[in-house]
């Protein structure tokens, strides 16, 4: 495993993702109850929910900051309780915050992580050269992550994501706080990335045009699943003229916004 | 709620675990980012010198004629204050150190750059010890760089000891950091660390034998020495000194052993996401 590629014959017809009845409290308050759902493997899956709807709770989840207590999730068919080093070897991860080092550089925030990951320095420098080939940011791997605007800042935490070679990748909202052009280019980064390598993906998001109508949607509000499925199976099962218009009319709220279409019509 | 059952659809996969060099290459990795993270803070370095240094230069040199340091173990002889407290004040560069990664700990979790930590595959005990580890490595350079100095302030024990004096160092750094890592998990907050400075650094450098002979303590009042003498602190400071001069303090090491193992047991559980503190408190 040195370069970080694991032989995952036997899971080749497991869901890349399960979350089964999995439901987390904080306290009194519950943020998620019974949520159940699965990326397929290869897939491009969106968690659509507006802010609140449970989807970061849901990745502290699914990237055992927390602990799963009821329910249960796995990753390839591993169970996160019961095997968790197998389950987060196959994970990568962008969360909301920006979760870079600064004062190191960008090689060195890749590098680390890939030592995280039981990879040597040797199989990270060129696990860089393959994921940033094409890219300019390959020209600035000295440089300090700080430098970096908020938009390059995102992109290298995507590639890090895809350091070791994971078949699952969370991204939390990885476009908040970036301007429309980056958003669009980290889409469209993420999409070749994830037609380059097979890696299956959960995209969680509150805007709607993130979303492409090949793309799987779990539709999460007020910590349910609403709806799941493809995109043109949603809108005809909500008789919808679009999936923006579908979730309007699960969650009450227009998509895109967190305002609820009541107060506004 | 009840515990929710769940239906096994699909048998585990093979579990093919992490081979020895994967272990070596993530500690490595953790440590060469604290040596990095050190590097970068230069001014770190600096004020983890000059702080006893500055006790070493002013405070030693005023109490040298105050306060008379009669033979004890392990010194052969009369010696001067400084030679005295110079064990102290390696004590006080662990303390500070250790205190000093917990808050990056701190700093780490508010960023989030701790999250890039703990989803690492690898078991998080294995990460938290390798954290542990990296931290004590910077306080060591920290404490042979303070030792080279106090060398031309007449504190030379044997050329021996520096080497005799090192696993006692690691130990007590261990200890000490082990400390700080429980300690970063209960707090919440950067701002709140100012309360470890107060309740936890100050007293247990001033209560304990770092800077005066417990005798002299027992002698002015029984109940601080009782103090001094529960502190874990003043046991890493005296199996400093002793190691220092070539001699093992017993006591001192089990009492030193068995702080580090409650300390870092402690750390861990804090930090399992299934027992831990962390998940909790965000709820």
């Amino acid at each position: 495993m040195q370069d970080g590629r694991l032989n995952d014959s036997a899971t080749i017809d497991l869901p890349a993702l399960a979350v089964e009845r999995v439901s987390h409290s904080y306290g009194q308050r519950q943020a998620l109850g019974d949520v159940s759902f699965t990326v397929p493997q290869g897939s491009f899956t969106a968690l659509l929910g507006p802010n609140g709807a449970g989807k970061s709770t849901l990745f502290s989840l699914i990237t055992r900051l927390f602990n799963v207590r009821h329910g249960a999730i796995r990753i390839l068919g591993y169970d996160l309780n019961a095997d968790p080093g197998e389950a987060l070897r196959r994970l990568g991860v962008v969360f909301q915050a920006r979760t870079l080092d600064l004062d190191l550089s960008i090689a060195q925030n890749l590098t680390y992580h890939a030592a995280l990951h039981g990879l040597p320095a040797s199989a990270a420098k060129k696990r860089i050269g393959e994921i940033l080939a094409t890219s300019e940011l390959s020209a600035r791997l000295k440089e300090k992550a700080r430098n970096l605007s908020g938009g390059q800042l995102r992109s290298i935490e995507i590639v890090r994501a895809f350091m070791h070679r994971p078949r699952l990748i969370l991204l939390d909202e990885p476009t908040v706080g970036l301007d429309i052009r980056s958003r669009a280019a980290i889409l469209s980064e993420v999409r070749r990335l994830v037609k380059e390598e097979g890696v299956s993906v959960l995209w969680a998001t509150h805007l709607i045009d993130e979303i492409d109508d090949s793309d799987q949607v779990v539709v999460l509000h007020q910590g349910q699943v609403l709806a799941e499925g493809f995109v043109p199976e949603i809108v005809a099962r909500e008789g919808a003229k679009s999936i923006g218009d579908a979730f309007t009319r699960l969650t009450g709220v227009r998509a895109g916004t967190t305002e609820p279409a009541e107060l506004r019509a | 709620m009840s515990e929710t059952p769940v239906e096994h659809a699909h048998p585990a996969p093979i579990r093919r675990g992490f081979p020895l060099s994967a272990y070596l290459i993530c500690a490595g990795g953790i440590v060469w980012r604290e040596a990095l993270r050190f590097i970068h803070q230069r001014e770190r370095f600096v004020s983890a010198l000059v702080r006893p240094l500055l006790w070493l230069f002013i405070f030693a040199a005023g109490f040298r004629q105050v306060l008379g340091v009669s033979i004890i173990a392990p010194y052969q002889t009369y010696i001067l204050y400084e030679v005295y407290i110079a064990p102290g004040l390696v004590g006080m560069i662990l303390l500070f150190n250790g205190m000093q990664s917990s808050l990056s700990m701190v700093y780490d979790r508010e960023t989030g750059t701790m999250k890039t930590l703990l989803v690492s595959p690898l078991p998080r005990w294995f990460l938290l010890v390798s954290k542990l580890f990296a931290g004590v490595a910077v306080g060591v350079v920290q404490v042979y760089v303070f030792f080279g100095i106090a060398w031309f302030w007449e504190v030379q024990p044997e050329p021996p000891g520096y080497l005799t004096a090192l696993p006692a160092i690691i130990l007590a750094g261990l200890m000490l950091g082990a400390l700080g890592m429980l300690l970063s998990s209960l707090v919440q907050q950067l701002e709140n660390f100012a309360g470890v400075m107060n309740f936890v650094i100050f007293p247990m450098y001033f209560a304990s034998s770092a800077l005066y002979p417990l005798w002299r303590v027992q002698e002015s009042s029984p109940l601080l020495y009782r103090i001094c003498q529960f502190n874990p602190f003043t046991h890493a400071v005296e199996l400093i000194r002793f190691a220092l001069y070539q001699q093992l303090n017993g006591q001192a090491l089990l009492i030193v052993l068995g702080c580090t193992v409650v300390f870092l047991g402690g750390a861990i559980i804090a930090y399992d996401p299934a027992r831990g503190l962390i998940s909790r408190k965000r709820q």
